[in-house]
């Protein structure tokens, strides 16, 4: 099985531009500081944030060289929404964990009916990802308080399964978010975490 | 404690602790924050910071400042620099008193870029030395000494770093900010008056410089030698981690060189290295600039060393690089066993999600609007940089041509010239008007050329994160430019403006514009979505939605989704109300 370098954690976050990947990638790289070794994080900006495909690759360990993650090496991989979990798929490692948020954005080829949204996304994943984690993030976010905070969702689900303390996590939102957002963030960040 | 900093933000800190005076740019992809991190913390260092309107001003701003011995600094991406190339070019011959740094991001992909261009071989061409970040670590530092540099030579200096630095986040340990210091004052002096006698004299200097600059980086801590055995790797920027890393993942350990400095080449220090290995693999992305100058400086030496890289095909000239793609080519240069992709679902052909115009986005209106005025006519509709290009794509396809800045006003009126029984629309952004639509609009009125050019105002730069432009006034001391009193003052005889997201509006201008006889100016002014409040939401009335879908398959909004035989309108929906003005049947209402 191909390796990246020792001990490096490989986190890649995909979604639509606009759910605020970006802003996930920051919390997460924020919170992964504390462990002390060295962090990288590759975005994209621009064009494809207009609704386009979108990844953040967030790599954190003792030694991190390359800011892009390569196909089969991601320990985790967090989708935001269904189609770009199976679209990312190929990115995720043997054993690795998916988190996916199970819910359907149709892209624009799907909505004026030039192709169709493939059926069963989650099963069909679920039998190809033995660490899979489903949830309704979007309803989650609504439950915090707004539906943009379907991205700390998402990283509340993923802090649960890596080893960086809350307090870290704490720190981390409250240097990446504007402070009058930071209390439904941390809510639904929490909600997230007891997914 | 370090801190997390995207790339463009430890340029922006590096220049803020080099002391800088002044700082300019205009927006690109993937340059542009760090302007706004200038815009953010320079006013408080006593630092003057703007977003001038095209990259030639803002590197003419830049070098006025530095003639008068202040440092300053002019960002841009890699087609900005080809706007600014007439200053570039000459300013290398007059040189530069304070340090003067251009920041360059090139876009290797390309990710959100017409070209893949690649500045190193610009710098080369202009005879400027050049820094190439490995990491948003290095930009920070090759940042800082590239003032001093600067200063040394008496150079511009150009910091080119990639699309993966510029919007890579790091740990970062910084440095303080130390109190400006005092401008010397620009000194009259013949140097700064640019003449053929002047130049013949400046090139010969020039040409020095080179030199000097190679020898300068022989010693440059961003360039590294590890000698372990006769295979080695000669590797440039960002490529240096792609090689660690492929190096570690193959279990080999091979002699290093990586260049920090890639043009001029340290000729010692390479020739030194070659001198030490059998064959070397020169790992760098986009054209082989640090390729050409060792295979000249090998043939020179007459060393018999083996290179290889992009000239025989070992790693590509095109595209970005990843850790695949260089530990492929290291495998096949070791004559070693590939790693192979580990063993992994495929993934079958999914629908594509290309990036489009944002729910309620007033373009989606205009480009509406100038369609159907089109349909009984011959029209040919040119267009350029910015969102708006997202308008070429279906549903929309409202734009025939894109090519560069403010080209579609230009490319108009060549059309219009061999194709008299066509109309020629020109779609050009507000920020794009004003930086490079000003001269092919006083041409296209000088000439009587009848294009109609159309002016998609939504009051901000928006593609590349919503920057101003002189058409506002954000700024406290900043004076507010008129779209209208420029095309009236240039002498264009009919102006209309009008809403876009008002389509029996639009398209009353729309018809007026193609009918005018001489040169027309179309102002449809809205503001932006992601910047403005939504004015509302609509809903569809069930009961009275026919299922026909005429709103989802012309207008390709995202709010607008197929919902069994009907249509539902997500919460995206802004409330801009174009689907409800072409529902055939009145179905779609305004929530109140």
């Amino acid at each position: 099985m191909k390796k990246m370098s020792n001990d490096v954690l490989n986190v890649l976050l995909v979604g639509v531009g606009g759910q605020g990947t970006i802003l996930a990638g920051r919390v997460l790289s924020r919170a992964a500081i504390s462990l002390g070794g060295e962090v990288k994080v590759s975005d994209i900006h621009g064009m494809a944030q207009r609704g386009g495909s979108v990844v953040t690759q967030v790599r954190f360990g003792p030694r991190v060289y390359a800011p892009v993650i390569a196909p089969g090496t991601a320990d985790f991989l967090v989708a935001f929404e269904k189609l770009e979990a199976r679209r990312w798929l190929p990115y995720l490692k043997a054993g690795g964990c998916l988190i996916v948020n199970d819910q359907e954005m149709p892209p624009l080829p799907v909505l004026t009916g030039a192709a169709t949204y493939p059926a069963d996304l989650v099963a069909v994943m679920g039998k190809l990802v033995q660490n899979l984690v489903v949830l309704d993030a979007l309803d989650l976010a609504r439950r915090a308080g707004n539906v943009k905070t379907v991205n700390m969702v998402l990283m509340g689900a993923l802090a649960r399964r890596l080893s960086i303390s809350r307090e870290a996590w704490e720190e981390a939102l409250a240097a990446s978010v504007p402070e009058r957002f930071l209390e439904v963030n941390k809510k639904a960040f929490n909600l997230g975490w007891e997914q | 404690m370090p801190e997390l900093l995207m790339g463009n933000e430890a340029i922006a800190r590096g220049a803020l602790e080099a002391g800088i005076r002044v700082a300019t740019a205009y927006p690109g992809t993937p340059a542009s924050e760090i302007m706004a991190t200038l815009m953010r913390f320079g006013p408080g260092a006593g630092v003057y910071a703007e977003w001038s309107v095209n990259e030639k001003v803002a590197v003419e701003i830049a070098a006025g400042a530095a003639y008068a011995g202040a440092r300053a600094m002019a960002s841009m991406k890699q087609m900005g620099l080809n706007v600014a190339a007439d200053a570039v070019m000459s300013l290398a011959y007059i040189g530069v008193k304070g340090g003067l740094v251009l920041v360059v991001a090139d876009d290797p992909g390309p990710h959100s870029s017409q070209t893949e261009q690649d500045t190193r071989l610009f710098a080369r061409f202009a005879k400027l030395p050049v820094l190439d970040p490995s990491c948003p670590r290095e930009a920070y530092e090759m940042t800082k000494y590239a003032f001093d540099l600067s200063e040394t030579l008496g150079l511009p200096v150009i910091v080119r770093p990639t699309t993966r630095t510029c919007h890579a986040c790091q740990d970062v340990a910084l440095g303080t900010i130390p109190p400006r210091p005092p401008v010397p004052g620009f000194e009259k002096d013949p140097r700064w008056v640019i003449m053929p006698s002047l130049s013949a004299r400046q090139h010969v200097w020039l040409n020095r410089q080179q030199r000097r600059a190679g020898e300068e980086f022989t010693n440059s801590p961003f360039n590294e030698v590890r000698l372990n055995s006769p295979a080695g790797v000669i590797t440039s920027g960002l490529s240096y981690y792609y090689v660690t890393e492929a190096g570690e993942h193959l279990g080999v350990k091979l002699s290093l060189l990586k260049i920090g400095t890639p043009y001029p080449l340290p000729e010692k220090l390479v020739v030194n290295f070659l001198k030490q290995v059998e064959r070397v693999l020169i790992v760098e992305e986009q054209e082989p600039v640090v390729e050409d100058q060792v295979i000249r400086l090998a043939w020179r030496h007459r060393l018999p060393v083996e290179i290889d890289g992009k000239h025989n095909g070992y790693l590509p000239r095109e595209g970005e690089f990843n850790p695949d793609i260089v530990a492929a080519a290291l495998a096949r240069f070791l004559a070693i066993q590939p790693a192979g992709t580990p063993d992994r679902p495929g993934t079958p052909t999914l629908p594509a999600r290309p990036p489009l115009l944002c729910a309620g986005c007033p373009h989606r209106g205009s480009f509406y609007a100038f369609k159907q005025a089109a349909r009984d006519r011959k029209v040919i509709l040119t267009g350029d940089i910015g969102c708006y290009t997202l308008g070429a794509a279906p549903p929309l396809e409202a734009m025939d041509t894109c090519l560069c800045m403010g080209a579609g006003l230009g490319l108009a009126q060549g059309l219009a010239r061999v194709q008299p029984d066509t109309r020629l629309v020109a779609f050009v952004g507000d920020s794009t008007f004003f930086h490079a639509g000003l001269p092919p609009l006083v041409n296209a009125v000088h000439q009587q050329t009848p294009i109609v050019v159309v002016v998609l105002d939504n009051e901000t730069t928006a593609m590349t994160g919503h920057q101003p432009h002189p058409g506002l006034a954000t700024g406290t001391r900043q004076k507010k430019i008129d779209i209208s009193q420029v095309a009236r003052a240039c002498g264009v005889e009919t102006i209309l403006t009008a809403d876009p997201l008002n389509l029996e509006e639009t398209l009353a201008v729309a018809n007026q514009a193609l009918a005018a006889p001489g040169p027309a100016l179309v102002i449809l002014r809205h503001p932006c979505p992601q910047v403005a409040k939504p004015a509302g939401r609509y809903q569809v009335d069930e009961t009275a939605c026919i299922g026909c879908h005429t709103c989802i398959k012309e207008l390709g909004c995202p709010a607008l989704r197929p919902d069994g035989n009907g249509v539902q309108i997500a919460a995206t929906c802004t409330g801009c109300g174009l689907c409800s003005q072409i529902c055939p049947v009145a179905a779609i209402e305004e929530v109140v």
